[in-house]
């Protein structure tokens, strides 16, 4: 296995690796440790907790993420108009400075949480869960996370949600999943929003938007949607319908899932052969991959 | 900008590494991180010092080796190179790939400086 290695020292091969054991060093002194470890390891075991958190609340938690103004609190207004009668929805918003998303969210009755960042560009998953700890998930089947307006950081970041919902404006330009591919290829779902005003931006063509998101290898589904007007939400509502009763499938069968951007994280650590996890972390989680 | 947060990241991780085995002194980390990851390497490179300062790692030497972009097809099964926006199979064109590399984001080797233990053990 790791014959340099040390991350796997135990009581019995422990004088191996210490001292001058035969493990130990390299010719010119040095102790070398292979660690294939993700970097960001901490905020994904964090991650994991808040999904295990979610998950024994039997909370549907979902992360939207776009450019700043693509229209993420207005798809909330709206899908809160829409299916706040059925469902109990909470919300954590994440922005650099202000309470004027979550009181936008309130005025519907609807219980909202505010990130203030500061300078940081992204939600982590550590700034979630003390979220967490401030709403009452046990009345709530959907949380929404509307994490910070970028198109970079927010991808990489697992926050313990279970799916990744991008939204692209139509005034943004159609070539945006070429341009920022780490964040449209961790999408489960992207919405092209402000479609209205298809008519006045003729430029904009939604084939041509989907077109580039499929040559990233996504197969999440695209959608055409607008705040403005009866029926313009109908797919997007179908689908939180679905992935909602999908989740509480799953969680009958004692399983859970992530987005598709945290599965090739993890599935990378895989790949660099066995990983040994360093120091106080020993969790086991099961997770499913579907 | 998240890069100065990925840096301190990777210093606690390292620190953690490098206590555990009693190491005075990081020498060398390095790390694969691959264009999908949403990492800039010469971002990371610049912020690293300033995360670095006054930790057991202040000195290490940070290497990045870049990983390509490999895409394995579910249609005709070729295993071929691939560019970040355009993850298409590169023998048959099919969108069904699977992407076996490029997006890693790894801690991948520490080298560090352990102090002799033989008079601590006696």
């Amino acid at each position: 296995m790791c014959n340099t290695c040390g991350c796997n020292v135990t009581p019995g091969n422990e004088h191996l690796v210490r001292g001058d054991g035969k493990l130990a060093t390299t010719a010119d002194g040095r102790t070398a440790v292979t660690v294939l470890e993700g970097l960001l390891s901490e905020n994904d075991h964090q991650a994991a907790h808040n999904r295990e958190l979610l998950d024994v609340h039997q909370v549907l938690a979902l992360n939207l993420m776009s450019s700043p103004g693509a229209g993420k609190t207005s798809l909330l207004e709206a899908t809160i108009d829409r299916l706040g009668r059925d469902l109990r929805i909470a919300v954590i918003e994440g922005d650099l400075e202000t309470e004027n998303d979550a009181e936008r969210i309130r005025a519907k009755g609807i219980q909202a949480v505010q990130i203030a960042t500061g300078s940081a560009c992204h939600l982590d998953a550590h700034m979630v869960h003390e979220a967490l700890h401030r709403i009452d998930l046990h009345g709530i089947d959907i949380l929404f996370i509307e994490n910070v307006g970028n198109l970079v950081c927010p991808a990489s970041f697992d926050l313990g949600q279970h799916r990744n919902v991008a939204l692209l404006s139509v005034p943004e330009g159609d070539d945006k999943p070429a341009k920022y591919p780490v964040m449209f290829r961790s999408a489960d779902m992207v919405l092209c929003t402000k479609s209205d005003l298809l008519p006045v931006l003729p430029e904009f063509q939604p084939n041509r938007a989907e077109h580039y998101l499929r040559d990233l290898a996504s197969a999440a589904p695209f959608e055409t949607v607008s705040t403005r007007g009866t029926d313009g939400l109908e797919p997007w509502i179908q689908w939180l319908r679905d992935e909602l009763h999908s989740q509480r499938a799953r969680l009958e069968q004692g399983r859970t899932t992530r987005p598709n951007i945290q599965q090739d994280s993890f599935r990378s650590e895989a790949r660099g052969g066995p990983t040994h996890r360093h120091g106080h972390h020993h969790h086991h989680h099961s997770h499913d991959h579907d | 900008m998240h890069e100065l947060s990925l840096c301190q990241a990777l210093i606690d991780q390292v620190t953690r590494i490098a206590t555990d085995h009693g190491a005075s002194r990081v020498d060398r980390i390095l790390l694969k991180v691959g264009p999908l990851s949403g990492v800039e390497p010469s971002l990371l490179q610049h912020a690293y010092p300033l995360a670095a300062t006054g930790t057991i790692a202040e000195s290490a030497e940070l290497v990045i080796e870049p990983a390509e972009i490999r895409v394995h097809c579910h249609t005709c099964g070729a295993d071929t190179q691939a560019t970040a926006n355009r993850l298409l199979c590169g023998a048959c064109g099919s969108f069904h790939t699977r992407l076996t590399s490029g997006d890693e984001m790894l801690l991948a080797n520490l080298e560090l400086i352990v102090p002799d233990q033989e008079d601590a053990d006696r």
